[in-house]
């Protein structure tokens, strides 16, 4: 392919002062050195009192947004029987396919799942799950500390998703799922 | 004293100069870290015992288990050479500095100076000079780009500075009419007999070829991290990248020692009503060169390094001329004011 040239491109382009060079005469480094030093001392000298924004991390832990996607969890109900029934909406809805599931069903023949699992590698933790599910059984929550040392116990199996107990209502969260459906 | 007492009495003093100043060493690299994290908000390093107060201790474990590399290409001698080159000349500066009075231990008169040589300071500005070829030596030797450019930038540099460096001194000399550091300490009597104010230009000028001298921010661009990963040490680790390091440091308060004697009075008292016997001379030292050293941190976490151009333009075309002026109207004074005319 030919090179294009544009003929009329301009070629003595207008000379702007260049406002941030240093002016290399005697003048202009006295000038600098009289004028500017001591305001930009002064100005770094203050900050020496100011408190620091530091947060110390592993000792302090700011509070996460109400809405910030983090480890899922699996609710159950009041009376402690779980949530979810294994219907596979999330695992359809997941777009990183990191969830995998196996139904039963326990004596009072209800549907549940006998396997549930992420793969905490695979999710992007985008809340789709959370979005789909019918029974509303799976949340993303605030925890984000779980790295390992090995790939396999980033799957997380039903045991470790299952709340011990059924959790308080998250007005914030279920007030944006509700308008999301509407919507 | 006979010649055996003198022996050990200068054993002890060296074996004491050594530790202290490998200790304030360790420690100003801690208070750098602080001080440069309070100047931009952040706390700094606070785990390591109390305060952060054991971070140097930590430092020099992990670097001393570190690995030991020696690049393929590297120059076998002067890249093992070149940290010794950079480390020692900044504490052989010690041996000339007076640290305080002569004092009295058990009957006999003990000087707290290594030595007074009569032309100790031209022994400083050839021993400080020296420190440079470490640089050089370890940027050429390293076989890497990076090195070769920070040693060779370090070497403009010194062509730049060395000049402006001795000429700011020598107006100091002309007025104080010697060469002797215990003299130029006895000389300033007071806070208005320190030589600032005799000889303010020639103050400013030295501090800011010191720094240069020094390779400390802004005029680090030997190292420059932005630019050339680490500079003339980017090959090195491990125990030798410590003996640069402590090198740097060494320097520093080398340098701010020389400062503080020339300049500020060394060991006397910064306020002629304020005690200057025995040890207060130490004290009030040590809190001048802790002064240089906060203004090293202070200068660092205020200016940008200079760009290469900038440097040379501003060491030949500003720092040289404005030094000889001040030798000029010095020495013009210090005739006139004189019978010899």
């Amino acid at each position: 392919m030919p090179i294009v040239v544009d003929k009329n491109r301009p070629t003595d382009f207008v000379k702007t002062p260049d406002r941030t060079a240093l002016d290399s005469s005697v003048w202009g480094m006295l000038k600098t050195t009289a004028l500017a030093l001591p305001v930009g001392f002064a100005t770094v000298f203050k900050h020496l009192f100011r408190r620091a924004n530091t947060v110390q991390y592993p000792f302090t832990k700011r509070p996460m947004f109400p809405r910030y996607r983090g480890l899922h969890y699996l609710e159950r109900y009041e009376d402690g029987t779980e949530r979810c029934t294994c219907c596979g909406l999330c695992a359809a809805a997941c777009p990183a396919d990191a969830i995998y599931m196996e139904p039963m069903e326990n004596e009072k023949g209800e549907r549940l799942a006998k396997v549930y699992e992420i793969n905490m590698i695979r999710c992007i933790f985008c809340g789709f799950c959370e979005e789909a599910c019918p029974e509303e059984a799976i949340f993303l929550g605030q925890e984000y500390e779980f790295s390992k040392d090995n790939r396999d116990a980033f799957i997380y199996p039903k045991e470790l998703l299952l709340v011990k107990h059924p959790r308080p209502e998250r007005p914030v969260k279920d007030l944006w799922r509700r308008l999301r459906r509407m919507f | 004293m006979t010649p055996v007492e003198i022996i050990v009495v200068a054993l002890i003093k060296v074996a004491l100069i050594i530790l202290v100043v490998l200790t304030a060493c360790a420690y100003s690299t801690l208070a750098e870290r602080k001080l440069v994290s309070w100047f931009q908000q952040r706390i700094g390093p606070n785990l390591a015992g109390p305060w952060g107060l054991l971070q140097p201790l930590a430092d020099g474990v992990k670097l001393a288990f570190k690995e030991d590399i020696r690049p393929e290409r590297a120059e076998k001698v002067f890249y093992t050479l070149s940290p010794v080159i950079a480390f020692v000349p900044a504490l052989l500066t010690f041996a000339v500095i007076p640290f305080g009075p002569a004092i009295e231990i058990g009957g006999r008169q003990v000087d707290l100076a290594l030595s007074d040589l009569n032309v100790g300071v031209l022994f400083i500005f050839a021993i400080t000079s020296l420190g440079v070829y470490g640089i050089i030596l370890a940027g050429w030797s390293s076989g890497s780009k990076y090195s070769l450019l920070g040693g060779l930038r370090s070497s403009a540099q010194l062509i730049s500075y060395e000049v402006a460096y001795g000429l700011t001194i020598l107006g100091v000399i002309l007025l104080a009419q010697t060469f002797s550091l215990k003299e130029l300490a006895l000389q300033q009597d007071g806070f208005w007999g320190m030589y600032v104010w005799k000889q303010p230009l020639g103050f400013l000028l030295f501090i800011i070829c010191a720094v240069a001298e020094t390779n400390r921010a802004p005029f680090d661009m030997a190292e420059a991290e932005s630019e050339l990963v680490a500079g003339y040490h980017t090959e090195y680790s491990s125990m030798r990248f410590a003996t640069f390091f402590i090198g740097e440091y060494a320097n520093m308060i080398a340098v701010s020692s020389v400062a503080t004697t020339i300049f500020l009075g060394g060991w006397r008292a910064p306020f002629a009503f304020l005690p200057e016997y025995g040890l207060w001379g130490v004290v009030w030292f040590a809190l001048k060169v802790g002064f240089f050293m906060f203004f090293y941190v202070w200068l660092r976490a205020t200016l940008p390094r200079f760009r290469y151009d900038q440097l040379m333009n501003f060491g030949w075309k500003f720092l040289f001329p404005v030094a000889l002026l001040n030798v000029m109207v010095t020495a013009a004074v210090v005739l006139w004011s004189s019978d010899q005319l």
